[in-house]
This record gives C-alpha cells, sequence and structure tokens, in this order.
C-alpha cells in the first residue's frame, strides 16, 4: 500500500543520484552517533531507574574532565568530516556549475507567470507552456526569472531546485540520464493556483528532440510581447502548449521589468482575478 | 467612516470560519455569563487583570497559549484531513483561498501565539523564584508586555470573523504580501497583530534580561544561578538582538503596503531577497529563543529527578552561550535555493552544521545526568527521555538540511515540514510540557495527574511519529509543502497515515485538558503547600505553595549553586536569609496600564487593518494617553507588614 | 531560619555580581540601556536596507543630486547643541534647580524642533521635485531611515514636555530624577544614530 517510489527514490540525473548518495551517506554518519544516544538514554534512564537496587550511584558525580573532552569531540568530530562534505558538495553540486559538455549544452530561459511555466529555447526561437522537452543524456541550462512573485523550479527526480525572481537571473544545470515523463512542480507557494502550477519534463532521445523542435516550429502561435501579456493573467491548470515563434529578447525584457521604474506596461497588476486563458492560435499538448 | 470595513467583509458564505468563530463568540459569552454568575468580575480584575505579580503573569502567558493552542491545532487537522482527501483529480473540501489561510494561521499562531506565550509564561513564573527575587524588574512593564501579547491574539480572532487572514504563507514572503498581488487585509492583520506583539515580547525580553542580570538574591554570582535562568538570560538577549529586526522588517512592509513604498515590491527598484535575509535574520535566532529555555527546563527535570547535580555546568552555560551567538551567522540557510555562489553556500552550511557541536554535548551531558542517578519517572522525566529520542532525529535532518545539494533537492518539501516540527514538537513542546507539569504545584500548590500526564506524553509522543514520518518519506518523493492537493496517488497513503498521527494528538490535547479538570477536583489529594513536592535543588522550592506574592518572606543569601539541596542534607546547613528586623517592605501595586494599553492597541490595529483612519487616532491616542496618565502616579508601591497578620497569610 | 545580620549591597570585598539586587536607579537605567541596544539594532536595520537599496534608483533621481549638505550640516548642529543642552539639563535636574532645568530643557526643545523642521523642510522639497519615497526604492528606504530618526525625534520632544510638567507638578523626586536621567540617555542615542545618518546617506550620497 505505501509505495516509496518517485522523487529521490527514483532518481534519472546526475545531479538527484548525486544529492541521494550525500542525502544517504550523511544519514549513515549521523546515524553512527544518534543510534547509540538514544540506546544510552533508555539504558541509563531504565538502570539506574530509582526501583534498581544493582545500580550504582553516584548522587555527587557532576563533573569528569575525560568525559567532557569526548562529548565535546565526537560531535566535532562528526561535523569535521560533514563540514568537508558540505564544501566540497557545495561546490561540486552548484546549481551554477555547468554539467559536462559545454558545447552540446541546451539553453533554456524559465518564466513562472501566475500560474504557469514559460520555457523559451532562444536557439530555436520556439517556447512552451508546462511543458518542458529535453533531450536526454544531454546537459540543460535553465536561466530562470519571474513576471512577478516567487517561485522555485524543481523536478523532483532531476535534483536540484532554484527560485525563480522577478528581476533576477538565476542558473541551473540539469541533466537527465534516460528517456521518460518526469513531473516537476513549483516549490515556493505562490499564491491560489500555486498546487496546480506542474508541468511536466518529458526527456526523449536526441533524434526525437530534433523532431520535437522541427514540429513545433513548423506549428502556429507566436509569442510576441502583446501575447506574452495575456500570459500574464493569473490562470490555473493551463493546458500545456507550444509556441512556433518567439519575439527576440523577450526573456530579457521580462528580467529587465524591475528597473522599468515607472514604466509599468509589462508588469503585474493586481486587476485581474479572473482565469480567461486566450488558447487561440496556440498547440496544446497533450491532455493535462 | 468604516474605510474599507462593510457587511461583506464577515464570511458568511463560509461556513467553516463562521461555525469557528460562533464556537468562539459562544465560548466567550458563556465565559462572561459564568464570571458574572459566579461574581468573580472583582477576583478577576484586581487578582488577575491588572496584576503585576509574574506568577499570574506567567499563568495567564500560558493560558493563552493553551488556548491558541487549540485554535492552531483546529488549523492543523483541517489541513492533515484536506490532504487526506485532496488526491488524484479530488479538490477535498478547503478550497485554496481558504486552506491558504490555514496554513498561514496555523503556522503564525503555534509560533507567536503558542510557543512563544508558554516559553515566556514558564520565564516569569521560574525565573524570580530561582533567583531569590521578589518580582521581576519591572513589573508593570511584564503586565504591558502580556496584555500587548494579548492585542495581537485578539486582532489573529477577529481576522477569523471579520475580514480573512494571510494568504501567503506565515512569513509573508514578498512580492506575494504586497499589496500588487494580497490587496486583501489579510496580510495587515498578520502585521498589525505581530507588530504589537511583538512590541510586547521585545519588552519581555528587557524585563527578563534586566532581572537576571541585576535582582539576583547576594550571593549568587554567575555561576550560582540555576542553569534554567542561563538558558532564559541566552533567549532573552536574542529577544532583544532579534525582535527589532523584524519590528523594522515589518515595518518596511507596512510602509510598502500602506504609503506606496518600494522596499520589496517588483518595480522601482524594490527587493524582495531583502525580506527574506532580514526576516531570517530575525527567524533563526527566534528558533534558539524558543529551544534554549526548554533545554533548560530538560536540565533541571533530568537533574531533580535523578537527584544529581546537572552534569557538566559548566560545558552547558558555555555551550548555551555559543548556540546564542551562533544563532545569528546562520539565517542564509533557509534559502540556499536562492542562487548564492557556492562558497557562501557552503559557509552558511558549515556554520549550521558548528551549532550542532553546542547541541550535542548538551545532549550527552543529559546522558550523563542521569548515569549514577537514581531516577524517579514522573511525567517530566517522560517528556525529558521523549525529548531527546527525538530531538536527536530532528537535529538529524536538520544537518541533512543543512548541507546545500541536500537541501537543492529537499527545500520547501514535506521532509522540512517534518524536519522542523520535529525540533519544535520534540523540543520546545515537550519542554513546555515538561515545565507546565513541572513548575505546575509550585504555582498552584498542588499536581497534576500524574497517569493523564503520562497519558498525554504518550498521545504527543506517538501522535508526533505517526503524523511526521511519512511526511519525511513525502518530502523525499518529491512532495512539496503548502500544496491544497496533489495529482499522485502514491501519496495518499502517507497523507492518511499522518492524519491518524494528528488524531493522536489531538487525543493528547483532549487529555491535557481532562487532565487539568481531574487535577483540579482531586486538589486536596496532590496538596502540596509546604512546597516542595519533587525534592527540588533550586532556591523556587523553597518557597512555600502558592508563594506569597513577595515570593520570599526574606530574601535568601546565596552560598552556592545547589544552596537549597545542600541545606536538605542530613549535616546540611540551613538556608540563610538576609536580615530585615522591621519585616517590612514594598511591592508595586497592581496596574491597569497593561489591559489598557491592549484595548487601545487592539482598536488602533483593527482601525489600520480596515483603514479606519481617525478610529486608529483615537488608538493611537488613547496608548499614549495611557502611559502619560500613568507616568502620574507617584504612589506605586504598598506596604507589607510580615508582622501584620493580614499579611502573613499572603493577601497583600 | 537562620538570617544574616548584614546587607552585601556595599562590601567592596564582595564580588559585583554577588552583591545582590540593584537599587532602583541603577535597575531603571540599566532597563532603559537594554532599550536603547534594542533601538540601535532597528536602526542597524534601516541602515542595512539603505545600504542595500541606495543604489536601486530605479532612473530616478540620486542621492548627490538631490541633498543640500549644508542644510544638512545645519541640522546636524541643531542636534549636536541639543544634546549639550540636554547634558546641562541633566546638571540641572541632578542639583535640582528647576530654574536652570527650564531653560535647559526649553533651549534643548526649541533646538529639536528646529532639527524637525529642517528635516521636514527637505522632506517636502523633495516630493515637490517628484522625489518621494515612492520614485524609488532608494528613495523609500531614504524616507523611511530618516524618517524613523525623526519620529524618535519628535516622540523625545513630547517626553520632554511631558517631563517638565512632573517637575513642575511632581518636582524632583527619585522617580522623575531617573526619567530624566533616561530622557539624557535617549537623546544623546539620537545623536549617535544621526551621526550615522549623516555620515552614510549624505556624506556618502553618490
Amino acid at each position: 500500500m505505501l509505495n516509496w517510489q518517485g522523487g529521490l527514490f527514483d532518481p534519472q540525473g546526475p545531479i538527484a543520484v548525486a544529492e541521494r548518495a550525500m542525502l544517504a551517506n550523511a544519514t549513515v554518519v549521523m546515524l553512527a552517533v544518534v543510534i547509540p544516544v538514544i540506546i544510552l538514554t533508555i539504558g541509563f534512564a531504565w538502570w539506574f531507574r530509582e526501583s534498581n537496587p544493582r545500580a550504582k550511584r553516584l548522587p555527587d558525580w557532576e563533573y569528569s574532565g575525560a568525559i567532557e573532552v569526548t562529548v565535546w569531540s565526537i560531535p566535532i568530530l562528526v561535523i569535521i568530516f560533514l563540514g568537508g562534505m558540505t564544501w566540497v558538495g557545495s561546490h561540486d553540486l552548484d546549481p551554477k556549475k555547468p554539467i559536462g559538455d559545454v558545447e552540446k549544452t541546451v539553453d533554456v530561459q524559465v518564466v513562472s507567470l501566475d500560474w504557469k511555466w514559460l520555457f523559451i529555447y532562444p536557439k530555436y526561437g520556439i517556447a512552451t507552456v508546462n511543458h518542458l522537452e529535453v533531450p536526454a543524456n544531454t546537459p540543460i541550462r535553465l536561466t530562470l526569472t519571474s513576471s512577478g512573485v516567487m517561485n522555485s523550479f524543481l523536478v523532483p527526480q532531476l535534483g536540484s531546485q532554484i527560485y525563480s525572481m522577478a528581476g533576477m537571473a538565476t542558473t541551473l544545470h540539469l541533466q537527465a540520464d534516460s528517456e521518460g515523463v518526469f513531473p516537476g512542480i513549483s516549490a515556493q507557494f505562490s499564491g491560489d493556483g500555486f498546487s496546480d502550477m506542474n508541468f511536466d519534463v518529458r526527456s526523449v532521445s536526441e533524434a526525437q528532440f530534433n523532431e520535437w523542435v522541427k514540429t513545433t516550429q513548423a506549428g502556429s502561435g507566436s509569442l510576441t510581447r502583446k501575447r506574452y501579456e495575456t500570459l500574464l493573467r493569473p490562470s490555473i491548470a493551463d493546458k500545456a502548449r507550444t509556441y512556433s515563434k518567439v519575439e527576440e529578447g523577450l526573456f530579457e525584457q521580462v528580467l529587465m521589468m524591475n528597473d522599468s521604474g515607472p514604466n509599468k506596461e509589462i508588469c503585474v497588476t493586481p486587476s485581474f482575478y479572473e482565469t480567461e486563458i486566450n488558447t487561440q492560435d496556440v498547440n496544446l499538448i497533450g491532455n493535462k | 467612516m468604516l474605510g474599507k470595513l462593510s457587511l461583506a467583509a464577515i464570511p458568511l458564505h463560509e461556513p467553516i470560519p463562521m461555525i469557528a468563530g460562533l464556537g468562539m463568540i459562544f465560548a466567550v459569552i458563556a465565559l462572561v455569563g459564568l464570571i458574572t454568575w459566579k461574581k468573580w468580575w472583582g477576583i478577576l480584575w484586581h487578582d488577575w487583570l491588572i496584576s503585576v505579580d509574574h506568577k499570574k503573569i506567567g499563568v495567564m502567558y500560558i493560558i493563552l497559549g493553551l488556548v491558541m493552542l487549540l485554535r492552531g491545532f483546529v488549523d492543523a487537522l483541517m489541513m492533515r484531513s484536506q490532504l487526506a482527501m485532496a488526491a488524484g483529480g479530488a479538490a477535498g473540501y478547503l478550497p485554496p483561498d481558504h486552506y491558504n489561510q490555514i496554513f498561514s494561521a496555523h503556522g503564525t499562531i503555534m509560533i507567536f501565539f503558542v510557543a512563544m506565550a508558554l516559553v515566556v509564561g514558564l520565564m516569569n513564573i521560574a525565573i524570580p523564584l530561582q533567583i531569590g527575587a521578589r518580582d521581576v524588574a519591572y513589573p508593570v512593564l511584564n503586565s504591558v508586555s502580556f496584555w500587548l501579547t494579548a492585542s495581537g491574539m485578539a486582532l489573529m480572532n477577529i481576522s477569523l470573523i471579520v475580514g480573512e487572514f494571510a494568504r501567503t504563507g506565515w512569513l509573508v514572503y514578498p512580492p506575494l504580501s504586497e499589496l500588487a498581488f494580497s490587496p486583501q487585509v489579510g496580510v495587515d492583520y498578520y502585521l498589525w497583530a505581530l507588530q504589537i506583539a511583538g512590541v510586547g515580547t521585545l519588552l519581555s525580553g528587557i524585563n527578563l534580561t534586566a532581572t537576571i542580570l541585576k535582582m539576583r538574591a547576594p550571593g549568587m554570582g554567575y555561576f550560582e544561578m540555576p542553569v534554567f535562568c542561563w538558558t532564559a538570560l541566552a533567549a532573552n538577549m536574542l529577544i532583544i538582538a532579534a525582535f527589532p529586526i523584524l519590528t523594522a522588517t515589518f515595518g518596511m512592509l507596512l510602509l510598502d503596503r500602506y504609503a506606496d513604498f518600494h522596499f520589496f515590491t517588483t518595480n522601482m527598484g524594490g527587493d524582495p531577497m531583502m525580506y527574506i535575509n532580514l526576516i531570517w535574520a530575525w527567524g533563526h535566532p527566534e528558533v534558539y529563543i524558543l529551544i534554549l529555555p526548554a533545554f533548560g527546563i530538560f536540565s533541571e527535570v533530568f537533574s531533580t529527578f535523578s537527584k544529581k547535580p546537572l552534569f557538566g555546568y559548566h560545558s552547558m552555560v558555555y555551550a548555551t552561550l555559543a548556540i546564542c551567538g551562533l544563532s545569528f551567522v546562520v539565517w542564509l540557510h533557509h534559502f540556499f535555493t536562492m542562487g548564492a555562489g557556492a562558497n557562501v553556500n557552503g559557509f552558511f552550511g558549515i556554520m549550521t552544521m558548528i551549532i550542532s557541536i553546542p547541541t550535542g554535548v548538551k545532549v550527552f551531558n543529559w546522558l550523563f545526568t542521569m548515569y549514577g542517578g537514581s531516577i524517579k519517572f514522573t511525567s517530566p522525566v517522560y517528556w525529558a527521555i521523549g525529548f531527546i529520542i527525538t530531538f536527536v532525529l530532528g537535529g538529524l535532518t536538520g544537518v541533512l538540511l543543512a548541507i546545500p545539494p541536500i537541501d537543492f533537492a529537499l527545500h520547501n518539501s514535506l521532509f522540512l515540514i517534518a524536519h522542523f516540527h520535529n525540533v519544535i514538537i520534540g523540543g520546545v513542546v515537550f519542554g513546555a510540557f515538561a515545565g507546565y507539569t513541572y513548575w505546575f504545584p509550585k504555582v498552584f500548590g498542588f499536581q497534576l495527574h500524574e497517569g493523564l500526564g503520562k497519558a498525554v506524553f504518550w498521545c504527543w509522543f506517538i501522535g508526533f511519529y505517526v503524523a511526521f514520518m511519512p511526511l519525511y518519506v513525502l518530502g523525499i518523493m518529491g512532495a512539496t509543502r503548502r500544496m491544497q492537493h496533489y495529482s499522485n496517488p502514491d501519496w495518499q497513503p502517507f497523507m492518511i497515515v499522518a492524519f491518524i498521527g494528528a488524531l493522536i494528538i489531538l487525543l493528547g490535547i483532549t487529555l491535557t485538558i481532562v487532565q487539568l479538570v481531574v487535577s483540579i477536583r482531586n486538589r486536596e489529594k496532590t496538596r502540596c503547600t509546604a512546597g516542595d513536592p519533587w525534592d527540588g535543588r533550586t532556591l523556587e522550592w523553597s518557597t512555600p505553595s502558592p508563594p506569597p506574592h513577595w515570593n520570599f518572606d526574606a530574601i535568601p543569601q546565596v552560598r552556592s549553586l545547589e544552596d537549597f539541596w545542600h541545606s536538605k542534607q542530613p549535616n546540611g546547613e540551613p538556608l540563610q536569609y538576609v536580615d530585615n528586623p522591621s519585616g517590612k517592605f514594598h511591592m508595586p501595586k497592581p496596574s491597569a496600564l497593561g489591559i489598557t494599553l491592549s484595548f487601545f492597541a487592539t482598536v488602533f490595529g483593527f482601525a489600520m487593518v480596515w483603514h479606519i483612519w481617525w478610529l486608529a487616532l483615537v488608538g493611537l491616542f488613547g496608548c499614549i494617553a495611557a502611559v502619560i496618565a500613568h507616568s502620574w502616579q507617584t504612589e506605586n508601591e504598598v506596604d507589607i507588614d510580615l508582622n501584620d497578620p493580614a499579611h502573613a497569610h499572603g493577601h497583600a | 531560619m537562620t538570617v544574616i545580620h548584614h546587607s552585601h549591597a556595599n562590601d567592596h570585598s564582595v564580588p559585583y555580581a554577588k552583591r545582590g539586587p540593584a537599587p532602583t536607579n541603577v535597575l531603571v537605567g540599566y532597563g532603559f540601556w537594554l532599550y536603547l541596544l534594542s533601538d540601535i539594532i532597528m536602526f542597524s536595520a534601516m541602515f542595512a536596507a539603505y545600504a542595500v537599496l541606495s543604489s536601486h534608483t530605479a532612473g530616478g533621481p540620486k542621492g548627490i543630486d538631490l541633498f543640500v549638505k549644508g542644510d544638512v550640516l545645519l541640522e546636524t548642529v541643531f542636534l549636536l547643541v541639543s544634546s549639550f543642552t540636554c547634558g546641562i539639563m541633566g546638571l540641572a535636574s541632578a542639583a535640582k534647580n528647576r530654574n536652570h532645568t527650564y531653560w535647559a530643557a526649553l533651549a534643548t526643545f526649541v533646538l529639536g524642533a528646529g532639527f524637525l523642521i529642517l528635516e521636514l523642510q527637505e522632506f517636502s522639497h523633495m516630493v515637490h521635485e517628484g522625489a518621494g519615497p515612492s520614485r524609488s526604492a532608494f528613495l523609500s528606504a531614504f524616507f523611511a531611515l530618516v524618517g524613523l530618526h525623526g519620529l524618535h525625534v519628535f516622540v523625545g520632544l513630547v517626553w520632554l514636555v511631558v517631563m517638565m510638567l512632573q517637575v513642575k507638578t511632581i518636582g524632583f523626586s527619585d522617580m522623575v530624577q531617573r526619567r530624566l536621567n533616561c530622557f539624557n540617555l535617549f537623546w544623546h542615542a539620537l545623536d549617535i544614530v544621526w551621526i550615522g545618518v549623516f555620515t552614510i546617506v549624505y556624506l556618502g550620497a553618490k
């Protein structure tokens, strides 16, 4: 009945695999201290119970230099070990750090909107909503920002997450090692439509990916700045869809809105809480 | 005239808040009726509401904390039941706009009005008695602190019936909490309730710090202080250092929302990330403000019931101070996923782990306090042993989350939720219950029912594991926090188990009430007016129970850390007291300043929430006038004469 | 009960920490110091926010274009001199000299009010130029930080008036003396904060 699967139980990329290994290693190292402590706690408490005639009482014993040294040393040693692991791990698994072949890396620009994800493929001039198509065994470089509130981009089976924040670009490198469909979510609460802010990551072979790019480019829908403004309108559980063309520099314009001063045209305003979606001229993917 | 307030603000169409609100109103009416019928108003007013006696203020804090625990826990039950239902395509029974208020209110209530209230209440009760003082340093200010906390609580509860609460999470991160994305009044309720309560907490921190540092009985140097006083001192110094940051941060967000400032907006150069940095510069020390006094309680409990001095007292003190200092250099671990560089993340990860060193030392010292002891298994000992077992696991998962790459995967997940409930329930709640049971006979002169106390412990202990272990698993499976529903059907069985765990805790909370009622009815059987039911070691047990308003007829002249314990030994010399031949001294008079300020502060907060500017001015000037009027009172003290038989019986 | 027959309060052979509870005048001053520390931490948070946001001008005016350093220097002089007169008030009240206390308090009040008037003029001038707090995050932080200090000065002025009324109606009782002492601490602390504002905000303007 209880299925322990998905997420880090079922990692699908090098980052997630490394993170799972760290999780397991650190847990084991600490359990080596924690389990004896728990046993000693119960053991001492039980042995030295008031009613145990065999227990040796030391009613004034309150200090022992040797024990003091030991009790400071044990946690210090554990933390030196884990601290080293932390320092190395922080650098190895830094989200900014490229994975493998930089030449082959696929670039995706990500914008979190209320309450959907926009993925722009600058090299191919295409974009998708709530769907991320990636080639397997290929590093992906995601550059993220937000149209308004903060979100966190997370594909649990691929590992690391990173915040998407208005006016700032964050970078995240991920890779899928196998083909398949992996669920993605927002991991930072962002309002009423948050629970449905899901997307699928479809990892396919390189040939299939190139095919998908071609089909998408040949499809309909053009993501101009004007159409982007309709995307800004909050919507919940939006259908996945593609755009065959993207206005050049759109991501940069979204990014710059924070410094736009009184020019608020590309900012979100509180006026809309309707969930009308413009689905004309776009290709819907699947039946989300 | 009424600003944004209209009848539409009352959620008549939403049954759940209406039922809860009506229930609350009925409870208040019933209570008022009972007090009127029993003619208790005079006693209630004079002996409690305007009392400046630290013990009574402490009791009122704890009552406030327990009442809010009921409300915060109802929120928890609603969340757990919603998530047990809302799997696959199911929507559950709580729509997002309501669900989002519930988890925001749950966190706010549990931290600010339950954990803080219980911890501050216990510190109020125990500190002056432990240091041989007749009251805290500033008794009237103490009453003001309590009543400002009560004012914040009142605003929290008003938000249930009039308007709504924040839907943004318990720390109201911008930009979501900015006017552009949260135009409703919920965030304003949050901000004003916590600004007002926060001032109360700050004043309380100043008061208790000054009390510990400046009011100790003669002969009590720093290393003759009971260890609870040390941990309380560290916690109160943290309050002084951390709460002003909270006030400033909320002040900036209020300016954004009320005056079109741009501290944290997404346009005009605002910087939402600055809020997150500032709020955690308060928020992380806040964790230690809660847990350090709990550590102190456990130290007292282990020592008392093992019939041994605390093992490694000096180590404990240094560990406490180390935690106190380190708590200010770890805040960034709350947002490793913001995209800081590897060096920054690595540094804060390691600093966070370093905190586990002094904490680990404490655990070992408690272990060796038991070693060689003669342990009496009272319910405080149950809480203390349950605490060690639970807390080391919570510490383990905390260190895991302090490793940035692991945090990248598990940040904001249910793993994180399980972690902080693990340390807050296992540490703060268990500590508060241990302290409540431990000092209850001191305050009331009779004991709580032990059997029921142990039943309460088992419910919390088992309930905690059933409720939160599944959340650890769910977190690793990729479930994030604050979801109102989810599509993965694999998660549902774990969610159902977690809900069952919450029901077990509910039984524990119910038994707490039963225990109180049963204990009051059986009070003649457990009377301990002599004052030392646990064979205690520190000065509070040298007074009768309940202690007189002035705690000590004569101020003790302290000779050692466990002076009272030594005085009870076969060859021990009795306690010494400072001579006061006249038997006369002064005690502060009751003062209505606190409750008056509370009234006007609530009016002010409510008016600000609804933009009723004239009423806000009434509230503000009411507060100022109350303070100024109080400042003209010159007769603030009453004379106590122990030779006068009226006083010798404890009636001031 | 065994009783010992003397108090250690003034026994210099006993370490300070072991001499027992502090007398009220020490206790009140001590608590007020703790309050001032917390207040300074609140200002530190505002300073930190200002430091982060001072470059976030969103295309709006910068500090160096807005601030008139001569006027701010005059404000500074007013406040520093008021601290001096406040100190004199402290001496006069310690000597229980009512007249001197009133005059020194009056001087302090006038200088403090002068400071506030100059500050409000600066604010209103900036708002009229379109450089109000809504214009940019930098200006938000500026108005909030400087305004918070100004609010403290205003509260100080009200407090000063209340204290003079208490001197008049209650006289130089111990209680009133303690409060005058706290007022003195408060006023000097505002000076210290202002030195920070003057240096970081005005002299450091870019």
